[in-house]
């Protein structure tokens, strides 16, 4: 071969490297998934993901985070197969095909030492609209409210607000903002007199979810509609799926994909 | 070196040919790395500007440095509540770190007997290789239920104080005790010769003498406790208000960027990449200050 000259020995190095990019690209042997959007789906969609690949080695499934909003966009868009969402979809967002993965309950917590036990959904609107700031006006001590809440942006946070604060009202600027479920939850386990709210998988022994309603927040509370505050985690995809991604969403509603659900700590659906 | 030129002997040129061989490729070897630091700063700062300049098509800028109100779902970008707040706690930081950084520097550049030194010295520095998240879980479980006692909920602009107090004090500290260290003797030795005592020599002589370099470890300080962001979401409580007391919680410009850029799309990440551009902003002002009171400090010490 004619190396002599580095440019001509350049262009069909080139073209050869560019025809197997494409020759395995087209090969047909992987098929390719791609998933993006919500922080709170993504660990259980890699948990699919995993068991499905095991079943198809052929497979490849990349799994992305980015938030609830992002896998509204990403699948409307085309950007990716399917979108994940924590919430329901806004009017002002694109139609998309909705697949129920699985549910999530969010638990006001306290602090294990405070007396409260149970309030209101109005008592807990008013609690983070910053209408009430003290613990004796929901029958309490006399200490002074500490709001523990997620950042803008959050789909814990959207998810919260849609189903607690309404259209009308809206988490007081004065609440102490972390960046995660696990900050939350150490914040409120350090502060006697702190509330927050967390999603189900977080809860341990630290925290004291309360009841609302006089509904505990439990697994079987939120399976059986009692518990208010339970939100859809959702797959999106543009038209009604098929090929390999059908096979995928499919075998996340199966028995064995449901279990999955069941392990990580969320509500399975099917 | 002049006699070698002359020769002509042939393992003489070779040497030559080496010497001059090794000198400019050494040179362009520090010349290119010179310059790729430089290249990347300007591409870090040309990043962050355009991918913040979007943002002023929806926000005008007044609007964007002047608003109190940060509310991204409502198209609400004010970030004056973040620069109060890192400005709040910068200044927090110095009030309580100046005094202890600059007793500190003088007890290690004068006053202590060598033993001493050669234990306060190693500790005060590793205080600098202390990863920030561990100030901030300290901060989180420490100072911050130490603050509630006082009053709040904790999360506050005075603890946040307090522990970027203690991740400041180091740079104060190694500086203040070289600019000391560097004062002319001539200045100790004169004011000593004139009947001073020691503390007199110390704080009327040498830390006047020395004032120009301490200024810059002041400075760079500032610069470290504006730009810290970790430590600062753990214990500060990152709510979008103008604190009105110590006691308040705020938010930083750099924690503004931490909390939100793992959500954020279209104007917000905009908005959040413009709040890089006001720190970068903030934080070169610091840098020219620390680097014009060093020059400053040279100058006197030269003539």
């Amino acid at each position: 071969m004619c190396f002599k000259n580095g440019k001509t020995g350049l262009i069909p190095a080139v073209i050869l490297a560019l025809t197997l990019v494409m020759a395995s690209a087209c090969s047909g042997s992987t098929q390719t998934i791609t998933e993006a959007g919500s922080t709170t789906v993504q660990p259980l969609a890699e948990k699919f993901a995993g068991a499905f690949q095991a079943q198809h080695p052929d497979v490849e499934i990349t799994i992305q985070g980015g938030g609830s909003s992002v896998g509204v966009k990403s699948a409307a868009d085309g950007t990716v197969d399917i979108g994940a969402a924590s919430r329901e979809l806004k009017e002002s967002e694109p139609n998309l095909v909705k697949h129920l993965l699985a549910k999530d309950g969010i638990a006001i917590v306290c602090h294990p030492s405070n007396t409260i036990q149970e309030l209101s959904i109005e008592q807990v609107q008013e609690i983070f609209a910053g209408k009430i700031s003290n613990w004796s006006q929901v029958g309490g001590d006399d200490k002074e409210l500490h709001i523990v809440a997620r950042e803008a942006g959050s789909g814990t946070r959207a998810a919260f607000e849609e189903m607690v604060m309404g259209e009308e009202a809206e988490i007081t600027n004065n609440a102490i903002l972390q960046p995660s479920n696990g900050a939350v939850r150490t914040t409120v386990a350090g502060d006697e007199y702190s509330i927050g709210f967390l999603s189900f998988g977080y809860i341990d022994s630290s925290v004291n979810p309360l009841s609302i309603d006089g509904i505990e927040g439990t697994v079987e509370n939120a399976l059986n509609g009692t518990y208010p505050v339970v939100r859809p985690l959702y797959f999106l995809t543009t038209e009604q799926p098929e090929g390999i991604v059908k096979e995928f969403i499919d075998f996340c509603l199966s028995t064995d994909g449901q279990k999955l659900v069941e392990e990580e700590g969320y509500i399975p659906v099917h | 070196m002049r006699g070698w030129s002359c020769q002509s002997h042939p393992r003489t040129v070779v040497i030559k040919m080496s010497r001059y061989f090794i000198d400019r490729t050494a040179k362009i070897v520090v010349f290119v790395c010179g310059s790729i630091s430089f290249i990347i700063l300007l591409a870090i700062a040309t990043f962050i500007v355009i991918k913040g300049l979007p943002v002023f098509s929806e926000v005008s800028i007044p609007e964007f440095l002047f608003g109190t109100q940060w509310n991204p779902d409502r198209g609400l970008y004010g970030i004056l509540s973040m620069i109060i707040g890192s400005l709040f706690v910068t200044i927090g930081s110095m009030v309580l770190a100046v005094p202890l950084g600059l007793a500190c520097a003088i007890l290690l550049a004068e006053v202590a007997p060598l033993r001493i030194r050669n234990l306060l010295r190693p500790a005060v520095e590793l205080l600098v290789g202390i990863p920030s998240v561990v100030y901030g879980l300290v901060g989180m479980l420490l100072i911050v239920p130490l603050v509630r006692q006082i009053g709040g909920s904790g999360f506050s602009i005075l603890a946040a104080s307090i522990v970027l107090m203690a991740m400041v004090l180091p740079t104060i500290i190694s500086i203040g005790e070289d600019s000391i260290r560097s004062v002319s003797h001539g200045y100790k030795e004169g004011a000593l010769a004139l009947g001073a005592t020691h503390w007199q020599t110390i704080w009327h002589v040498m830390v006047p003498a020395a004032r120009s370099g301490l200024m810059a470890g002041v400075i760079l300080g500032m610069g470290r406790a504006i730009g810290e962001t970790m430590a600062m979401i753990m214990v500060i409580g990152n709510s979008p208000i103008i604190p009105l007391s110590p006691l308040s919680q705020a938010r930083t410009l750099t924690g503004n960027i931490a909390v939100e850029i793992m959500y954020a799309a279209g104007t917000q990440r905009d908005a959040l990449f413009a709040t890089g551009i006001v720190l970068f902003v903030l934080i070169v002002i610091l840098n020219s200050i620390a680097i014009i009171a060093l020059r400053r400090g040279t100058a006197q010490h030269v003539s």
